[in-house]
């Protein structure tokens, strides 16, 4: 069987692939990353919490100009219940698609393997009912 | 009244790709050259701030006194992104401010020439490739372009899409921003670009970061700028001349991000920005109703628009009416961006916070030329550096 492993640590893979956050003990505010305090409360006690797969869209562009693979859509995405997160918007690169408020869901996909045959496993985003 | 700091002499160079200047030659015309407009010396001078991004670990403040004059006095290297000219501008004004000094030269400088597009993570050449989490976020990968993109004209584009979404704008007054800015830099003997682009030339250009296109993009290059400041004591015993041209720095504020939900994936150029601009104004006792011209960081043309607004500029969510209305042209209510802005006049980092107000200052004097807006007396300069650091300064021109 293939060993994959996340891209970065946030991404929990699995059957129900997901997000997780660090989220501080006092004020609940969220990161991504190894904090030594909250940034919002000073305090320094973390514990994680697992985010929404479902989000809204705030923001994105579409890479042109140094994109080796192609244009690519980047994204924003806000997600339901707390999160806010950077990915690509997976298979969309015409801005005419992209709506106010538009609903999009988590997706993982291989990004690259290593020389011992390891899957990196990347997450993005895609439209819902598109 | 009395702890006033004013600005006597002001300069920039041409900004531009000069393979045949370093770092020192601009830094040292523009210092002299802001020396000279002050009517003062480096003998004069109780301090020198120098702002650099690019080569800030070789003491640029001290080598420059190597070329123009080593008086034993301090020096202040700094550094802040974007803002690093407006925090050169800042050091110098605290020591003033605080006493340390009664006149001080603050210049800024960057050779760029065309180093693309910036924000990369710098990338290794591998050996074997073994995945190993590495760094707080445990990638084993490189996530610019996985993950969405961080380099500058995403983020940049993001923050304007963000808006869009938010209050309907569209690319077109986007890039009406861009049209706007190469327009004015035509009578910009200054600018690195002076060529005009027609609206269409604009959105059919090569695309950079949706919807940013190349013309709405600032380019790299190379500058510097200067500025000799003095307290008001001191400024009462120089020269009628001197003192005829003096522009009041009404407001000089300084912002970094406050947190944010969101801004440790996309930073956030609006609050930190808008926290400025309110603490400017009731620092110089104004509003916005009453500038004359502002010069504004216009990095990308969607972070043009986005702070037409921050800096209440317009109605709240009326940025894409406020280009529409030709507000911000140079014939409009608030010109905005005169010089041809980031997106014409050119980006050297370090000069930029300090050219911004060198503009605003030979406005106000009435010496800005072919370019000059009639009677400008109250003008406001912004520059936001992703880390981030904002700085808006007020100036005011002598009361006549």
């Amino acid at each position: 069987m293939t060993q994959t492993i996340p891209a970065v640590d946030y991404l929990v893979l699995g059957d129900e692939p997901h997000l997780v956050a660090q989220a501080c003990a006092q004020c609940g505010a969220l990161y991504f990353d190894r904090r030594n305090a909250c940034a919002k409360c000073f305090a320094t006690e973390f514990g994680t919490r697992p985010l929404a797969t479902e989000g809204v869209l705030r923001a994105y562009t579409i890479v042109e100009r140094g994109a080796k693979n192609g244009p690519f859509t980047s994204a924003v995405v806000e997600l339901e219940g707390g999160g806010i997160v950077k990915a690509n918007l997976l298979g969309v690169t015409d801005p005419e698609v992209i709506q106010p408020e538009m609903k999009v869901r988590l997706a993982t996909f291989e990004a690259s393997v290593d020389d011992d045959g390891t899957v990196a496993v990347a997450f993005g985003f895609e439209p819902i009912g598109a | 009244m009395s702890d006033n700091v004013w600005i006597i002499g002001a300069s920039m160079t041409k900004f531009g790709r000069f393979a045949d200047q370093d770092l020192l030659d601009l830094a040292s015309t523009a210092s002299l050259d802001a020396l000279a407009d002050s009517g003062q010396g480096m003998a004069d001078m109780g301090m020198l701030t120098m702002g650099n991004v690019y080569e800030a670990n070789s003491h640029n403040g001290q080598r420059l006194q190597k070329q123009i004059g080593q008086t034993g006095i301090p020096v202040y290297n700094v550094v802040n992104a974007c803002a690093t000219g407006a925090t050169a501008v800042r050091v110098a004004m605290m020591g003033i401010k605080a006493g340390e000094c009664d006149m001080a030269l603050a210049v800024g400088v960057e050779k760029m020439g065309k180093m693309g597009m910036l924000g990369g993570a710098a990338r290794k050449a591998g050996d074997k490739k073994i995945f190993t989490p590495k760094g707080r976020y445990g990638a084993v990968v490189k996530t610019e372009g996985l993950l969405g993109t961080g380099l500058m004209p995403g983020v940049f584009a993001q923050a304007g899409t963000e808006y869009a979404l938010a209050h309907g704008v569209t690319t077109e007054q986007f890039a009406k921003v861009a049209v706007k800015n190469h327009l004015h830099s035509t009578l910009n003997p200054l600018a690195q670009y002076r060529k005009e682009f027609s609206l269409d030339e604009v959105l059919g250009a090569e695309v950079i970061g949706y919807p940013n296109t190349l013309p709405m993009c600032c380019p790299t290059g190379d500058g510097a700028a200067a500025v000799v400041l003095v307290s008001d004591a001191k400024l009462k015993t120089l020269d009628p001349d001197v003192r005829r041209r003096a522009i009041k720095i009404s407001a000089s504020v300084m912002t970094s991000d406050p947190w944010a939900d969101g801004g440790q994936v996309q930073p956030d150029v609006n609050t930190l920005t808008r926290l400025a601009a309110d603490q400017a104004y009731e620092a110089a006792g104004i509003g916005p109703e009453d500038l004359d011209l502002v010069e504004l960081h216009d990095c990308f043309a969607t972070a043009e628009l986005i702070h037409y607004d921050n800096l209440r500029l317009c109605e709240p969510g009326g940025a894409g009416d406020f280009i529409d209305s030709g507000a911000p042209l140079r014939d409009g209510r608030i010109p905005v961006n005169v010089s041809g802005g980031l997106l014409s006049k050119g980006h050297p980092i370090g000069a930029t916070g300090i050219a911004n107000l060198y503009e605003v200052a030979t406005h106000l004097r009435g010496e800005a030329g072919d370019r000059q807006i009639e009677g400008a007396k109250v003008g406001l300069t912004h520059v936001i550096g992703l880390a981030s650091a904002c700085a808006v300064h007020v100036l005011e021109a002598p009361a006549a």
